[in-house]
């Protein structure tokens, strides 16, 4: 059926794009930066060069929301979400491609803006990238848009041959009237079929019919991540901008009371000292170069304020009070009667476990860039949230949001630094507003970046657990003493004063249900919140609870007398799936057979984010202490795969972050402030310390799990059950890296 | 005014001597290529290489360097993706989020430089780059890869 009107919000969106240096033309502008040589210059005509594009795109029939189709056949797929290296950008694509029966070797994507979605009535959907939610979270939609766009590239081949709907189907961008083998393609009908209505249903496949989806396809993102071309938030360029970097008062809370400009105001590049909000203090210059050495040479004095006084030791001292309190503690879980099972219990195993803070330290520092005049603000960042960027983006600049817009950059990594949290977009746009008709790029330097995290939170974790005369698990009381995120970061999502994902892992029911049947249980949690920013950090509090689960488990194994595995496998004989992905690892990884000399095995089991995840670590401890981690089988269910060599890659990847975080990761406290300044204090894991990964995707099929996060909830407890295997030495207090894994 | 070899071309830089060669590809030369990530010599991110071996460019002044040397920066390690590292991670689609790649691809190179097949512990010492996405066992299984495409005369 043909529109009579054309599709006027579509227009709306490209007279919005149009402007400098808008969303569409992004890409080119960008990346037309300079040659080998360095030949910066060619910047100055990147205007023009915009609007240029924005004429192309203009060309460009948009079928739907969704799916843009060149005369050429090139597709180009919208992607809400935001890619960081999870490789979403591929999925989704491969999402509305499997729908769309385009051809897989002429898709493109391009990021909307959040600017857009709204002037567009949410047409896009959510744009936040966090959660593991990027597919689970919109495969619905995604392809339900890929769908109704092949419907109406039949339908416009079909009015276009004067036949019937029905007589036509489509592949590979073409469409073949059956019956008398004529065809055309998608790029000669996308025009006519923009102008048609979308179909008011339409079905999605089977999956056992998917053909793309489940396919180890490349990555649609990789090239010019291999030449340096890739272009980063951090580095970005426009004409005319100026660079900025920033300190803000190192201890939580503090202010900024004065700062003395007339040493550095004269040093090269200087443009501007500035006040940002009322905490930082920025040095805006020629170069970021220029910025950040004068901004080293500034005299600052702080406001300290009330948390100056605020250590490690004290925040311990608040969460040793929650692990035996009654005073603000909220149930998660709860079964039977576990007072009553554990005064009846034949042994009583007890343990009290520790995690620390600790920072996002993704790759590339935060930054943004910032335009603004009095009746516009523009914002170009790395985010994992642009709506949530655009909000920020839109109160910093005092405009409303019609007359804001952000615009997508490259994330040089997320872990969940970039979705909650643009304290970077404010500043940027604080500075900005100082500097009217000025783009200004504001980077953080690493220390800025581990001084102002959003950190993991820190909680404590005392499990009690009783034992009958059979080595039954017959009661168990967990008490996270600690942090809510959700407390800071977002109260709306509380419940009635509790945290939810206070207990991911450990709750009855859903994404983060316990693995394990047992009898008289109690989860609980003492809220204890100290002054220390804390955020979502990949994977979550997942990480920590399968620690504190996946650990006390092991000991009740060993209390028992029984077998690591056995012990396991009768608790999750009502959990086939968790069962699975356990009997899976524990095969491959040839557990109950002997394995190499010296080396020995640990195992876990967890549900995170939707997905089942299991890991086998086998380790050797020398005798001076040295840990190595020679082999991980890890196994995942996410129930579908939709690109299993994407899926090997983070399951890769979230050993690394795990066990980063299990040997290294810790930000202490001293004077309200944190300690760590840089990756020399703050290390991460390198290459000389990665094991071999054996990867097992085993997807069962009937729901969408996540697949960033969870395997890093099994990283770390099966490395500590295979050095307690090791050394008999049950570690409770992280990182590693404070620990004597000596014998003995 | 400082003149450096820079990818094989004489290229004239005019700001102070104490900038570090990093912000000078960064800003001067606008080759964005090289990351910055930790400023002190820790990460890897800004690996180009000088004379062939691989260096932190964050911990280069600009007035430590003259036009005899060499200077490569991962926009000069190749003009169409064709060195052999490049084909190596394109097929096992090494990179994640993709910020460390370069420093990672630069020290890589550096390696085969003098290594032409080095062994797992040569990569363990010699590649000792950052990556917070957890790309290192293709990474490792990436310089393998390049070695055989070198072999097979792929590049
Ligand atoms: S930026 Fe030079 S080593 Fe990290
Ligand atoms: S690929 Fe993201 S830091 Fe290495």
């Amino acid at each position: 059926m043909k529109k009579d009107i054309i599709n006027v919000s579509r227009r709306d969106f490209l007279i919005s794009s149009g402007k400098v240096g808008a969303g569409f033309s992004l890409g080119l502008y960008l990346t037309a930066c300079s040659d080998e040589t360095g030949n910066a210059s060619k910047l100055s005509n990147g205007l023009t060069e915009s609007s240029v594009v924005n004429q192309q795109m203009a060309q460009t029939p948009e079928v739907n929301a969704w799916v843009m189709i060149q005369p050429d056949d090139t597709v180009i797929i919208r992607i809400a979400r935001s890619e960081m290296g999870q490789g979403t950008l591929t999925g989704l694509a491969q999402l509305v491609a499997e729908e769309l029966e385009c051809d897989w070797s002429k898709v493109t994507t391009e990021y909307p803006t959040p600017g857009a979605n709204i002037k567009r009535d949410n047409v896009w959907g959510s744009f936040s990238t966090g959660g593991s939610q990027g597919i689970r979270g919109s495969h619905d939609y995604v392809r339900k848009g890929g769908a109704v766009a092949r419907h109406m590239l039949i339908e416009a081949a079909a009015e276009k041959w004067g036949v019937d709907i029905t007589e036509c189907n489509a592949a590979n961008s073409i469409i073949t009237h059956v019956p008398t083998a004529r065809t055309t393609t998608y790029g000669q009908v996308a025009t006519a079929a923009s102008e048609l209505f979308p179909p008011e249903q339409i079905e999605l496949k089977d999956p056992k019919d998917w053909k793309l989806i489940g396919q180890p396809v490349k990555r649609l993102d990789t090239d010019d991540k291999l030449n340096g071309k890739q272009i980063f938030g951090a580095d970005l360029t426009m004409p005319g901008m100026l660079n900025a970097s920033i300190k803000a008062c190192p201890v939580f809370g503090g202010k900024l009371k004065s700062f003395d400009d007339s040493k550095v105001r004269t040093m090269p590049g200087v443009r501007k000292v500035l006040a940002v909000n009322d905490d930082a203090v920025a040095v805006v210059a020629d170069t970021w170069w220029q910025a950040n050495t004068a901004l080293d040479k500034l005299p600052v004095t702080w406001d300290e304020g009330t948390n100056a006084n605020v250590t490690t030791a004290s925040i311990d001292k608040m969460l040793d009070e929650g692990l035996t309190s009654s005073d603000k503690v909220f149930i998660g879980n709860q079964n039977g009667d576990v007072n009553k099972a554990l005064k009846g219990a034949k042994k009583i195993v007890e343990a009290t476990y520790r995690y620390p803070y600790q920072n996002h330290a993704t790759m590339e520092p935060m930054n943004a860039t910032a335009l603004w005049t009095k009746d516009k603000c523009d914002v170009w960042c790395p985010t994992q949230n642009g709506t949530a960027a655009l909000h920020a983006a839109s109160k910093a600049a005092g405009l409303p949001i019609e007359q804001c817009d952000v615009h997508k950059i490259h994330l040089g990594g997320g872990f969940g630094r970039r979705g909650s949290f643009h304290d970077f977009v404010e500043q940027a746009v604080a500075i900005a507003k100082q500097l009217p008709g000025t783009p200004v790029k504001l980077l953080w330097t690493r220390e800025e970046d581990m001084a102002h995290g959003h950190y993991h939170p820190i909680t404590k974790c005392k499990m009690v657990a009783g034992l009958d005369d059979q080595g039954n698990l017959t009661g168990l009381h967990v008490r996270i003493s600690g942090q809510s995120i959700l407390a800071a970061v977002n109260p709306k999502w509380m419940n009635n004063g509790a945290d939810t994902f206070t207990f991911q892992g450990m709750l009855p029911e859903g994404d983060h249900a316990i693995s394990y049947s047992i009898p008289n249980l109690l989860v609980d949690h003492a809220m204890r919140n100290p002054p220390v920013p804390p955020g979502f950090w990949r994977g979550v509090n997942a990480n920590q609870n399968a620690i504190y689960m996946e650990s006390f488990i092991d000991e009740l194994a060993h209390a028992a007398g029984k077998d690591p595995l056995a012990f396991r496998q009768k608790l999750l004989q009502k959990h086939p799936k968790n069962l699975a992905v356990l009997n899976a690892v524990a095969k491959k990884a040839g557990w109950g057979k002997p394995a190499e000399k010296g080396i020995y095995r640990g195992l876990s089991v967890f549900k995170a984010f939707a997905s089942y995840v299991a890991a086998c670590a086998e380790v050797s401890v020398d005798d001076k202490g040295q840990l190595k981690i020679h082999r991980i089988v890890a196994a995942t269910d996410p129930g579908y795969a939709v690109n299993p060599q994407q899926i090997e890659a983070q399951v890769e990847g979230s050993f690394v972050f795990g066990l980063s975080a299990l040997l290294y990761g810790e930000c202490t406290i001293k004077g309200g402030a944190v300690e760590q300044s840089n990756f020399h204090n703050y290390p991460s894991m390198l290459i000389s310390e990665m094991p071999k990964v054996d990867v097992i995707v085993m997807p069962s099929g009937g729901f969408w799990g996540g697949i960033g996060e969870p395997t890093i909830a099994v990283a770390a407890p099966a490395v500590l059950n295979a050095i307690f295997a090791a050394t008999g030495k049950r570690i409770r207090q992280f990182p590693l890296k404070n620990v004597d894994l000596r014998a003995g | 005014m400082a003149r450096i070899n820079l990818n094989g071309k004489l290229v004239d830089v005019d700001v102070d001597g104490s900038t570090p060669l990093l912000w000078v590809l960064r800003e001067q030369l606008g080759l964005t290529g090289t990351k910055y990530a930790c400023g002190i010599g820790t990460c890897g991110s800004c690996t180009v290489h000088i004379n062939g071996e691989a260096v932190r460019s964050c911990l280069v002044p600009l007035s430590s360097l003259d036009s005899s040397q060499n200077i490569t920066t991962i926009e000069g390690l190749s003009s169409d993706n064709s060195h052999p590292l490049q084909l190596a991670w394109k097929e096992l689609d090494v990179p994640q989020c993709g910020y460390c790649q370069p420093g990672m691809i630069m020290s890589a190179a550096a390696l085969l430089n003098k290594n032409p097949a080095p062994s797992d512990d040569d990569i363990d010492a010699n590649v000792t780059n950052i990556c917070r996405c957890g790309t290192f066992n293709r990474v490792r299984s990436g310089i393998h890869l390049a070695v055989d495409i070198k072999k097979r005369g792929g590049a």
